[in-house]
Order: C-alpha cells, then sequence, then structure tokens
C-alpha cells in the first residue's frame, strides 16, 4: 500500500522528518518498506500486516502518529449542507428495513432498502444526491489519488476512491435513475442470475452469494465490486451512495470464487470499522457536492440490522508483566492505551486491574494478550531487556542422529558432494522409477513436477545431466531427502539417501594415469558406508530394477532386507536423458538401514605372531562366482584363516574362452603361536579341495 | 665399457657434481641390466659390496685423498652420493617371478625412488611445486551446512531437534497454528496442495507444509512443559522458481514453552543467537509484525553485516541493506495463547515463545550467493566452492 506523509498531516501535526517517522511508524508495527520522492511527493510504501485493516488508510496511520508522539488527531467531520427535503426515515415495522423517499424531476418515488442477511450484512448506510455534475475531480483529489498510483476517473468515482484510502472504508456510488423497482435490497443471488462487473466480466451467480440489487436485478457484488450497468456515466444526474459493512468471510469466499480481489474486498475481509459507514457515507457525499454541485436529499439512511459484539476486555498488570518479562506500570499502560483509543476503566476491587473498551476499527484486539501486545509495541519493543531464560531440561538427540552424522561425514570424506534438488517429479518418472502410488498435486508449478517423488533417482539423473551438459565430467553427488507414497488417505514419507558418480575413478594428473569410474568403485563405497552398521549376513544380488544396466548393478542384502540398490544406468535411460558417459547410482533405504544399529567397537588385541600367506592360483568356469568361493571358503571353519582375498583375476591368453583364472591369497594368523609350516600345509588341501568342488582346476 | 671410479685432482664443488653425475649415470644404466637375483646380488656386490665396492672406493679415492681444506665438503657429497646409490640399489630388488620394475616399461628411475623418500640429492630433487595427487573431498550443500550452524547455537541454549513430516495436514499447517479456515492469513502461505482431498474434512487434507511450524504443535502433544526445541526442515511454497523464489526452501524454527518464558527472554535468547551466527558485533533490533501463531509477534533485523550498519560502504549506498543498515532476517512471538488450546497446555500457567528464520536468506546473505536456483541444480562448479 502506498501512503503520502503529506496526506498524513491534514489529521496530525507531525514534526518527524520522513526517515524518523518511517522508522518509528516501523518500529510500531506499521511497517515502512521504502521511501519514494520528495517533501509533499514523497511516498511511503507501507506494509501493513493481514491483521491491521484500521491502518490501511491515511486516517488509521495518522491516528498510529497521534499515539506514537502524543498528538492531537484531527477527526474527519464532514460539512453538509441542509438537505433539500427531509428524508422519511420511517422503518417497516417488524424488519430491519429503512425507507428513504427519493424525490426527483419525476413524481416522488419512495426508495426503501432492505436487509434480508442480517447475518451477513449488519449495516447498510445510504445517501442520495441530486442534479450532480458529473466531471474531472479537482486537482487536489487528482493528485492524491496519482500519488498512491490511483487513476483519476470522475469527480463521483475519485470520492469513493478518495475516501477508501483517506478513511479505509470502501464505498460504492450508483446511477440512481438505473436502479429498477424503486428499492435496494441485499440478498443471496438467485442461481441462474448474472452480474456484468465494473471490470466489464459477466459473472455467474450462485445462492453462496451476496449481492446488493435493485427491485428486479443484482447491482453489486457485495463488499467486492459494483456492477456496470449501474454505474456513474457522464450522463448521470442523480447518484445513491452505499456505505456498509460486510461479514469478513462471506467476502473472502465471494472474492475467492469469482477470482477478483479488489481494494474493498481486501479491507472487508479484513474488518472494516463498523461506525464509519455514516461518516464516510457523508465525506463521499461532501466531496461530490463540493466539485459536481448538486444537492442532498434527506439525511443519511442508515439501516443497522444487529449490532456487532466488541465485548470488553479485563486486563491485569500481572499477566502484563508475565507475558513481557518487564514491570511497566499501571500509568504507563494506561497512557499507552488511551492514546490508542482504547477506554481504560479502573476496576476498583474487581478481580483484573483494568477493563478495556475496544474501539470500533480495532475488531483484531478481542483477548487479553491482544491489549498486551498494544502496550509492548507502543511501549517499543527495544526497550525491553535481552534476558536468557533459566532451564532445567536437557538435550534429547533424534534416533537416529548418529546414523545420519555417519553417513554423511562417510560421503563427504569420499568425495561426494552434498546436493539439494526438487521434490517434485513428473507423473511419466514416477512410473518409470517406482512402482509405488505417487501423491499427485492439486495445484503443481508444472507438469514435470506434478507428483511428489517417489524415487530420488529422476532428480539425481537430473543434476547429473546438468554438470555434464555444462562440462563438469567428474562428477559425485549425494542427496539426503524424503520419498513419498500414497498410503490410502494418508502419505508415506520414508528417507533416502542417492549418490550419483560420473567420470573418472582416479583424476588424471602428471604423477598418475587417470582410470575410469567402475561399478566396482561405486561397490567400493557402498561397502564403506555399510561398514559402520552391524549385521549378521551382507550379501549382493543382481536383481536390480529395469532402469538399471543388467550387468552392472546390485543390491546390498542385509540380513534379508534390501539396504542398497547400485550399479550403471541402464543405456536406454541413460539416452533417454542424453547422458553422454555412465553414469552410476546408488540408492540407500535408511528406513531400513536404519534398523541395524552401529557397530560397536570392542578392541581386540594385535597379533603377537607373524602371518603366513599362500596364494592358490585356479582356473575356474565363468559361471563360477565369488560369492561361492566366498561361501565355500567360509564353510571350512578354519579359525585361524584371518583373511582370502582375490587377487588377481585373468582371462585371456593361455585362459581357454568361458573361463577365467583367479589367484586367491589366503592369510594365516593364530593369536596364541607362530603357526608351523604343517600346519599350513594341512589347511591348504582342503582349501585346494573346496576349490576344486565349485569346478576349478589349479594352475601349477 | 663398465664404469671405473676415477681418481681426482680437481677438489671443486663443479668437478666433484661432474663425477658424481657420471657415476649415478653409470648405477642407473647398469640397473637396467638386472634380470633376475643373482644379477642383483652381483649388481649390489659391485656398488654397496664392503669388499671393494663402489662406495668403498670413492671413500678412498675421493674422501680420504681430498685435501685438508675440502675434506668436510667432499665429505658432505660423499655422503649424499652413498645414500642415494644405496637407495638405488635397494630399489632395484623385486620379488622373484616379478619383471624387473625398471625394464617393465614404467620407465622411472632408481633414483628417483630415494628422492621420494626424503633422502634425495640436489640432482635428484622432486619439483615440489608440481601439484599433489589430490584426493578430493565432498562439499557440503552450503544450505544444509547453514542449517546445522543454526541449530547448533541452539542445541548448545539446550534445545532438542524435532522433525515433521513434510506431506502436513491442514490441522498441523493452519488450524491448531491459529489460522481459522477464511483467515486472510493463509493467504500470505501460497500453499501447494494435494490432489483429491475434497472428500475429507478440512482439518485433515493435506498440503506440503508451508512452514516448519507444525513441529511446534507436534512437540507440544508429544511433551509437557518444560519445552525447547528447534526444528531445522524442508517447506514447500507455490513459487515460480527464479533468481529470489523457489518452490523449496528450509526454515529453523524454534520452541521454548516454561512457567517462566517472557517477551524478554525472546529478544535475549534471539539476540544471543544471531550474535553467534554473524559475529558478536552484531546488533539486533525488533519490531512487532503478526503471525496468528504467536502474540506478540516480532520481526527481527540485524544491523548490516555488509557496511557494519552504517548503510554506507565503498562511497556509496550499501546495496544489501539498501542503506538502511538493517537486514531482515526472522520471524517470531510468544506463543499465542489460542495454540496451547490445540495442544491442552494451560495458557495461565505457561508461557513460551516462537521463532522461524529461512535458511536460504541467511545462507545467501553468509556467502553472497545471487541466485537461489544455485542452491537446488547440483551444479558441481557451484558446490565444489563450499568444499
Ligand atoms: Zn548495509
Amino acid at each position: 500500500m502506498k501512503l503520502s506523509p503529506q496526506w498524513l498531516r491534514d489529521f496530525v501535526d507531525l514534526n518527524a522528518d520522513l526517515r524518523q517517522l518511517a522508522d518509528d511508524l516501523t518500529l510500531a508495527g506499521i511497517a515502512v518498506e521504502s521511501i519514494s520522492g520528495e517533501g509533499s511527493e514523497a511516498v511511503f510504501e507501507m506494509d501493513i500486516t493481514t491483521n491491521r485493516p484500521d491502518a490501511m488508510n491515511h486516517y488509521g496511520v495518522a491516528r498510529e502518529c497521534s499515539a506514537i508522539y502524543d498528538l492531537p488527531l484531527t477527526p474527519i467531520e464532514p460539512k453538509l449542507p441542509p438537505a433539500a427535503q427531509a428524508a422519511s426515515s420511517g422503518g417497516q415495522a417488524g424488519t430491519t428495513a429503512r425507507v428513504v423517499s427519493y424525490q426527483g424531476a419525476h413524481p416522488p418515488v419512495t426508495f426503501p432498502i432492505e436487509i434480508t442477511e442480517p447475518e451477513l450484512c449488519p449495516r447498510f448506510t445510504a445517501r442520495v444526491l441530486r442534479n450532480v455534475t458529473i466531471k474531472a475531480s479537482p486537482d487536489k483529489v487528482k493528485q492524491r489519488l496519482a500519488l498512491l498510483d490511483q487513476r483519476p476517473i470522475s469527480n463521483a468515482v475519485d470520492a469513493t476512491n478518495y475516501v477508501l484510502w483517506e478513511m479505509g472504508k470502501p464505498t460504492h456510488v450508483f446511477d440512481l435513475d438505473l436502479l429498477e423497482g424503486g428499492r435496494i435490497i441485499v440478498r443471496r443471488a438467485k442461481d441462474g442470475e448474472t452480474l456484468k462487473t465494473l471490470d466489464g466480466v459477466e459473472r455467474k451467480l450462485s445462492s453462496e452469494d451476496l449481492v446488493v440489487a435493485d427491485g428486479k436485478k443484482p447491482v453489486g457484488l457485495a463488499g467486492v465490486m459494483g456492477g456496470f450497468d449501474t454505474m456513474i456515466t457522464d450522463k448521470t444526474r442523480n447518484i445513491l451512495i452505499e456505505s456498509a459493512w460486510w461479514d469478513p468471510v462471506t467476502i473472502r469466499k465471494a472474492s475467492r470464487r469469482h477470482g477478483l480481489h479488489t481494494d474493498a474486498s481486501h479491507r472487508f475481509e479484513r474488518g472494516a470499522d463498523f461506525e464509519s459507514t455514516v461518516v464516510s457515507c457523508d465525506r463521499v457525499a461532501e466531496l461530490i457536492l463540493q466539485s459536481g454541485g448538486g444537492e442532498l436529499v434527506g439525511g443519511a439512511v442508515d439501516v443497522i440490522a444487529r449490532r456487532l459484539d466488541q465485548a470488553p476486555v479485563a486486563l491485569h498488570v500481572s499477566e502484563v508483566h508475565r507475558i513481557l518479562g518487564e514491570k511497566l506500570d499501571a500509568r504507563e499502560i494506561f497512557r499507552i492505551l488511551d492514546r490508542l483509543g482504547f477506554d481504560v476503566l479502573p476496576e476498583r476491587g474487581g478481580e483484573a486491574d483494568f477493563t478495556i473498551r475496544i474501539p470500533s476499527w480495532r475488531l483484531d484486539v478481542e483477548r487479553e494478550i491482544d491489549i498486551i501486545e498494544e502496550i509492548a509495541r507502543l511501549h517499543g519493543y527495544d526497550k525491553f531487556a535481552n534476558t536468557l531464560p533459566a532451564y532445567a531440561g536437557a538435550v534429547v538427540e533424534l534416533p537416529d542422529a548418529e546414523k545420519d552424522c555417519k553417513l554423511r561425514s562417510s560421503l563427504l570424506a569420499l568425495g561426494y558432494d552434498e546436493a539439494v534438488s526438487l521434490t517434485f517429479i513428473s507423473h511419466h518418472d514416477a512410473e518409470r522409477f517406482s512402482r509405488v502410488p505417487a501423491i499427485e498435486l492439486a495445484n503443481p508449478l508444472s507438469e514435470e513436477a506434478s507428483v511428489m517423488r517417489t524415487s530420488m533417482v529422476p532428480g539425481m539423473l537430473g543434476m547429473m545431466a546438468y554438470n555434464l551438459n555444462r562440462g563438469s565430467d567428474n562428477v559425485r553427488l549425494f542427496e539426503t531427502g524424503n520419498v513419498f507414497e500414497a498410503s490410502g488417505a494418508t502419505a508415506n514419507q520414508l528417507k533416502r539417501v542417492c549418490l550419483g558418480a560420473t567420470g573418472s575413478a582416479v583424476l588424471p594428473g602428471v604423477h598418475q594415469p587417470s582410470r575410469p569410474l567402475s561399478f566396482f568403485d561405486l561397490k567400493g563405497d557402498v561397502e564403506a558406508l555399510l561398514h559402520p552398521f552391524r549385521c549378521k549376513l551382507l550379501a549382493y544380488d543382481s536383481q536390480t530394477p529395469k532402469y538399471y544396466h543388467p550387468g552392472r548393478s546390485a543390491r546390498a542384502v542385509m540380513d534379508g532386507e534390501i539396504v542398497v540398490q547400485f550399479g550403471q544406468i541402464h543405456p536406454d535411460v541413460a539416452a533417454a536423458r542424453k547422458l553422454r558417459q555412465d553414469v552410476f547410482i546408488a540408492e540407500f533405504y535408511l528406513d531400513l538401514l536404519y534398523q541395524h544399529a552401529l557397530r560397536e567397537v570392542r578392541y581386540e588385541a594385535l597379533p603377537r605372531y607373524p602371518a603366513v600367506e599362500r596364494d592358490f592360483s585356479f582356473i575356474f568356469d565363468d559361471s563360477v562366482k565369488f560369492e561361492q568361493i566366498r561361501e565355500a571358503m567360509t564353510a571350512l571353519h578354519i579359525h585361524e584363516m584371518r583373511s582370502f582375498v582375490p587377487v588377481e583375476i585373468f582371462r585371456g591368453g593361455n585362459v581357454p574362452a568361458g573361463k577365467y583364472s583367479f589367484l586367491l591369497r589366503a592369510r594365516f594368523q593364530s593369536g596364541e603361536r607362530t603357526l608351523r609350516e604343517e600346519e599350513v600345509g594341512q589347511w591348504c588341501p582342503r582349501i585346494i579341495k573346496a576349490l576344486e568342488a565349485l569346478g576349478g582346476t589349479q594352475r601349477m | 665399457m663398465a664404469y671405473t671410479v676415477p681418481k681426482l685432482k680437481d677438489w671443486s664443488a663443479k668437478a666433484l657434481d661432474k663425477a658424481g653425475a657420471k657415476l649415478l649415470a653409470a648405477l642407473e644404466q647398469e640397473s637396467t641390466a638386472v634380470k633376475n637375483k643373482a644379477d642383483w646380488k652381483t649388481f649390489r656386490d659391485r656398488w654397496i659390496g664392503r669388499k671393494n665396492g663402489v662406495l668403498t672406493q670413492i671413500n678412498d679415492l675421493w674422501l680420504k685423498a681430498a685435501p685438508k681444506d675440502a675434506k668436510r665438503d667432499v665429505g658432505q657429497r660423499v655422503n649424499e652420493i652413498k645414500q642415494q646409490v644405496t637407495a638405488g640399489v635397494e630399489a632395484t630388488a623385486f620379488p622373484e617371478g616379478q619383471v624387473n620394475p625398471r625394464i617393465a616399461g614404467e620407465g622411472r628411475s632408481v633414483l628417483s625412488r630415494p628422492a621420494s623418500r626424503g633422502v634425495g640429492t640436489v640432482t635428484a630433487a622432486l619439483d615440489i611445486s608440481l601439484p599433489g595427487n589430490r584426493r578430493a573431498l565432498g562439499a557440503e550443500h552450503p544450505i544444509i551446512k547453514t542449517m546445522n550452524e543454526i541449530v547448533s547455537v541452539f542445541r548448545n541454549l539446550g534445545y532438542s531437534v524435532e522433525e515433521g513430516p513434510e506431506i502436513e495436514t491442514d490441522y498441523y499447517n493452519f488450524e491448531a497454528l491459529n489460522f481459522p479456515p477464511n483467515h486472510p492469513a493463509r493467504d500470505t502461505q501460497d500453499t501447494l496442495f494435494i490432489a483429491n482431498q475434497e472428500s475429507k474434512p478440512l482439518r485433515d487434507r493435506l498440503l506440503l507444509r508451508t512452514h516448519t511450524s507444525p513441529v511446534q504443535i507436534r512437540s507440544m502433544e508429544k511433551m509437557k512443559p518444560p519445552v525447547r526445541v528447534v526444528c531445522p526442515g524442508k517447506v514447500h511454497r507455490n513459487d515460480a522458481p527464479d533468481a529470489t523464489h523457489s518452490p523449496i526452501f528450509h526454515q529453523v524454527e524454534g520452541l521454548a514453552v516454561d512457567t517462566n518464558i517472557t517477551f524478554c527472554d525472546l529478544k535475549g535468547t534471539l539476540d544471543h543467537a544471531m550474535k553467534a551466527l554473524f559475529g558478536s558485533s552484531v546488533k539486533t533490533r525488533f519490531y512487532p509484525s503478526y503471525f496468528p501463531f504467536t502474540e506478540p509477534s516480532a520481526d527481527v533485523q540485524i544491523s548490516c553485516i555488509f557496511c557494519g550498519g552504517t548503510g554506507y560502504r565503498d562511497g556509496g549506498r550499501c546495496p544489501n541493506c539498501k542503506a538502511s543498515g538493517w537486514i531482515e532476517l526472522l520471524g517470531c512471538g510468544m506463543v499465542d495463547p489460542n495454540v496451547y488450546r490445540f495442544v491442552d497446555y494451560d495458557a495461565r500457567k505457561v508461557s513460551g515463545f516462537a521463532f522461524g528464520m529461512g535458511v536460504e536468506r541467511i545462507a545467501i546473505l553468509k556467502y553472497g550467493v545471487d541466485d537461489i536456483q544455485l542452491f537446488f541444480n547440483g551444479d558441481a562448479r557451484f558446490l565444489e566452492q563450499f568444499g
């Protein structure tokens, strides 16, 4: 909202310079975002919080200034000429309606105003003007509106706009001669009715809409926008001014339903000043009469269907102290509230210290805490001391904090950069990279981001492609985050870590040759990352989903649960994403992995006796996997065999096709003695026999 | 022709250098001829054997024969040569059954090996200005790093970490935080809604949490006062991505509820936290704001860390604070009594404060990042700057 400091001076005699004023307002909660222009042309860009509709206008801000600086506030008191003819103001018995009789050039017409929805329209004030000349507004009005970026239209329309910015009360003017049936009815629209609003849009109405209607048709969408067909034109001579109070929720719903957010709806949905309908109506009349001549017909017709309930609030000084922590004295409290327009009545002998009557423009103030906030903000937040509270509790860790920390620090040490990607993916990717039902967004940002991610892989591949397209060929990333799946009517959130790697395992340099990243580099990282977790059995199988390369991917199965899937991305998937080099991915299922505790380290005595190594050179059929060899060796239960590792695998040369040569190195060690040659000599044949049982032939 | 140790007549540094270089070249050349263990033994005896090995010879012919005044200098040089020859002979040794690495084509001089062990001579010194074989460490994401730093400041004040779901119900994201249905404050949240929720009551409808504040409610449901929690996490808004907007971002929420918490405590706690994050010279300024779930509510500014709060730097207006000297950083307030009703706390007995800050905003300030999208596209060139 724009605000002219010069305009404020109509109501309060400000001494502060512009910057000081802006600062003082901001520190009282009436935020000035920026200042543009100078002198009387200066404009404040305001950021008024949604709870303060009373400050979304000049008079309201002037009222704040008067409280901040303790200056008198000049009230708005429109001066109207005597009415040309007294209005009949007799209400119809038993109803909420009152009647204004209107005497035009034509035979006099009675003009009743009827409210059929008192809950939604508690108050409707109207005035009638006659023989007005529609023309441009006076310069002062035009200039002030222009300063606020408001386009001047005509004296009658500008008068309503001026009053909106001056005192925050939206009003409306009708061409009286275009109102049919000689009356105004506030009612719900009938299904099928239409209304062409001022913006020229033909709107379909329903019974949810509240309208201002004449005897025949809706002439305005209540509190939101007036009707096109009854608007003020150059030909208008006679005017009906409307100033009503509308139920905030009704206005908000209508504004949303019709996609029509106006200055009027903005204020009504936040709560306008119930007591300002008459003065605003008079102010519009005053402005029109000043510029367009004509005369007033009768007095204001003020129909009150029900009164708003603004209950007084009991204030305890002790509560002010308890919440704010500073011992403000009762006189200071009184002074602040009084300056803000609250009626502060001391309670003698009562339970509370004060009874506070709330001014009509402060619908946001309903409770003691609301009053305490008023006291705090006018006292000045910066005047409160900075203290630290005493505390008797202790820090409690999240159950997985240690595991998260371990995994993350290992990933960083392994050279993976930490990344964060968007949480949305496309339907297509959700189907391709997972088999769970995806959670769809009702108002997605785009087709490509229409569901919550069911897998971290599409995001990781996107980041890999992003890097490759920008000439970064050696990239390792990891992302920790949640994936989501629909589970009946609720959403499941599952924590994952996803790794992506492409390029070299060893970076090229002058001292060593480069080597491209392989499946086993990734597997090594997976092994290192899984190592801290305790399990009975960790095995790997190759049952990976279709988006993985069928021969270069694996699953890590920890005690029967799949905790990681990893490997090279399928060439078709890579091609579809235009990945121009091999990309490797690993998906860690933390919900399953974290069911395993971290290893508890127990010190093991260092060996005091030397180790002995023996190599076994075999030829195996390609169908024999290391897993089988591992199982066979483990099954031997040779306690002193501390490790066995493959040291060389060779295909081609004099090794027949379909076979490979395999060098296994076993290491023996005892914790109790130096092993003797004969002992080792007894184990070797068992090992050879076990390897032969797998179809291997020993090489001599 | 095999190398023989010459007698020296000239004991100048230049002459010694020349003689030394000749000797080492001979060693290098002969090392390539070693093909098996027997070869190596011969090679070893010829160079370092006690009986008339080359080293013994230079001891006699160069050092002992040197004039008195040159002895010190010659001795030093002979020692260097000895070390290098010994290491060179050792480097030529290789396991039985393998090929001499010298011949296998690796092309490395036997003499470079001892040098790499740190006993090199001037002649074989490495160009230590060449880059090392560096193993890259991963870089922490600036957002996660910043978020962890914020959390750690509050952990040190006794706050425990709490987390909550990113897909929330209307109840936790709005209703229990005192945003009634149809409240205009809901408009400020630009919510992303989950599809197909119309059949449920409003409070059960799913949406992407627009702030980490729901974790406040979940924490208070779980525990009784005293409560001190800090809740880091990802939040979502319906904001099309550009340099200053992102549909995802991160927040750290904090909550303290006890029998004794005041507005002064809120101020003191956040003043302390901002000093811990931005340096002890940073000042804080509180001014009234509005959040449905706190009252009184405040926005907090810190004195501009770029211009020291003066509003001017480098002879002009400070662009970071738009010459105001202040930077807006977070929102906070005393927990609104209405919120306590939802979690069954007695608002007459307890009081508390809550605060929330945008991690991206703080990271942008700390690192001078000019485009929020950089945080979310995984660009390694960007991420590695934070390594
Ligand atoms: Zn600055």
